[in-house]
């Protein structure tokens, strides 16, 4: 059951926007958001639905996954553009009926969040998707880079990012043997009310966490014998190169973004 | 490179921030020499001390007495911290536990990674280590889908791609099935007769300590018998005080001569008993 969950899950392959480079491939990502929320027109949501088409199609990821990762979100964006029809005033009235009242600038907002989620939900997944969570964590330390002048701890930062996400499999195979030998024992965590059930989880989670504790420990000691002193004189075994692609891509991203960037100017 | 690793009056306890001791005497004015190239097996009853041992060779414990040698390397010299542990490699009893990336190609690099090594020979190590083990095809798969043995496998791994001289194994097959503790066996039987690693293996099971030139056994911080394994375990009676058993043949020898059957206590494998029975009934 709890297998099934998956965070930042990566679908390996070798298309294009798999064989990019991470940190072009991050900042397009930011690019791309920014373009998306920019401009209160209509049009300038062409730039990121254009974007997202291209990437789309260039990554080859089945439409399929991305609607699942969309899927989840529609009730919610549901009760929201719902909300934004009925109480958004100004424009004109399209319906009344009482106290209800219907304004062409409440379907107007409602119809650009809608479509501006959609995209970026459809978008950023495929960030995910086409990059390894290491290719990632790798990135972003490296584009954080600079920050190490000033004392941010990046290095810190990617490697707890890189064990976490090591340790995600792990720690769901635990909690499901907890739960189980709780099973075993008589507990029930579908019966009574909200807080029965809440109090239910206790017994699963204690364990669970001396347990991380534990796993902890026996970690650092294994990082110690294996040399690691955090980033002091260590080189890493993948190096990030741009190639041609890249920049390219990012060339096509900065146009659109420009163009969207006019666009918002003049309208 | 070989280097000898050189235990002189080892002791150790647990201290506090201001050096009061907090544990009783774990280990206790210990001497020991661990020659280059070697195959050692490590056994003792719990708390006998022996992975505070094992963590004094590659300088994560400090002794509170006496001293540990590495070659010339002083474990208790901070300069040498990185050299040693280079060096001497360790692998651990959960394979979980130690795997830090989540790609199996990444975690083997972890180490030469942080020795400093350059990026086309951390790959070159890397490839080298993954075949060495028989683990290559599995580089690009995630540390979860791989079975407890193939886990340990990639573990060894990692150390081996830093290059040591030495590897000290804490019961690595101790969470492993029949089929992975088979695994490991051949794999440390490999490192130690082609690339001539130095083995240190803690175990607790009778049959893999049979395979080693060496067994120590240890009891209460001390090495009580230290020896080739057929003089070691034909010490039945003193094995059985140190909380340990011998391999069923031993065992089975030991009954027999007991009961009065002339039979040379020095048998520990399975075919040298078969041997001998035969003998007997001929």
């Amino acid at each position: 059951m709890l297998k099934d969950i998956t965070i930042g899950q990566f679908f390996p392959g070798d298309s294009a926007v798999h064989k990019m480079d991470a940190r072009f491939k991050l900042c397009m990502t930011l690019l791309f958001i920014v373009m998306l929320f920019m401009g209160k027109h209509l049009y300038s949501l062409i730039f990121g639905i254009v974007f997202c088409v291209l990437a789309l199609v260039l990554s080859k990821i089945p439409f399929r996954l991305i609607w699942k990762s969309i899927r989840v979100l529609l009730p919610i964006l549901a009760v929201t553009a719902v909300l934004d029809i009925f109480l958004i005033d100004g424009g004109d009235t399209v319906f009344k009926w009482h106290f209800i009242e219907i304004t062409s600038d409440g379907v107007k907002t409602a119809l650009l969040m809608v479509i501006r989620i959609l995209v970026l939900l459809a978008g950023t997944s495929l960030l995910t998707y086409t990059t390894s969570p290491i290719a990632l964590t790798d990135a972003i330390e490296r584009l954080l880079n600079p920050l190490k002048k000033i004392h941010v701890p990046v290095h810190a930062f990617a490697m707890m990012m890189t064990i976490a996400l090591r340790f995600i499999p792990t720690l769901l195979e635990e909690t499901d043997k907890i739960m189980t030998a709780q099973k075993a024992r008589g507990a029930s965590f579908s019966e009574g009310n909200l807080l029965q059930r809440a109090r239910s989880l206790v017994p699963i989670l204690v364990p669970l966490f001396v347990s991380a504790f534990r796993r902890a420990e026996e970690l650092a000691t294994a990082m110690e014998c294996r040399c690691y002193r955090g980033d002091v004189g260590r080189t890493k075994m993948r190096q990030l190169k741009a190639a041609g692609r890249d920049y390219a891509a990012m060339a096509v991203t900065l146009i659109l973004f420009g163009t969207a960037l006019v666009v918002k100017i003049i309208f | 490179m070989k280097i000898r690793i050189q235990a002189e009056d080892l002791s150790f306890h647990y201290t506090d921030e201001e050096d009061n001791a907090i544990s009783p005497e774990i280990l206790k004015d210990l001497s020991l020499t661990l020659e280059a190239g070697s195959f050692v097996a490590v056994l003792g009853a719990n708390g006998c001390g022996k992975s505070t041992f094992a963590k004094h060779m590659n300088g994560i414990l400090i002794p509170t007495g006496g001293k540990m040698l590495i070659g010339e390397m002083d474990t208790a010299d901070e300069r040498y911290a990185y050299d040693i542990r280079q060096h001497v490699g360790m692998v651990f009893q959960n394979p979980d536990n130690q795997i830090v990336a989540t790609i199996v190609e990444e975690d083997v690099a972890f180490g030469s990674e942080n020795l400093g090594v350059p990026p086309e020979e951390i790959r070159q190590r890397v490839d080298d280590a993954l075949k060495a083990v028989d683990m290559y095809a599995y580089r690009m798969h995630a540390p979860s889908q791989l079975s407890g043995g193939q886990k340990q496998r990639v573990a060894i791994a990692g150390i081996i791609a830093m290059r040591p001289s030495c590897i000290v194994l804490d019961e690595p097959t101790a969470m492993l099935d029949p089929k992975g503790r088979q695994e490991i066996m051949k794999t440390i039987r490999m490192l130690n007769q082609e690339y001539g690693i130095t083995i240190v293996l803690i175990t607790h099971y009778m049959e893999e300590a049979v395979q080693a030139d060496r067994v120590i056994v240890m009891g209460d911080g001390n090495v009580l018998l230290d020896d080739v394994p057929e003089e070691v375990f034909s010490h039945v009676e003193e094995m059985k005080q140190a909380g340990l058993d011998v391999p069923q043949v031993t065992e089975l020898v030991y009954e027999l001569q007991k009961s009065g059957v002339q039979l040379d206590s020095r048998i520990i494998t399975e075919e040298a008993c078969t041997k001998a029975l035969l003998e007997l009934f001929a």
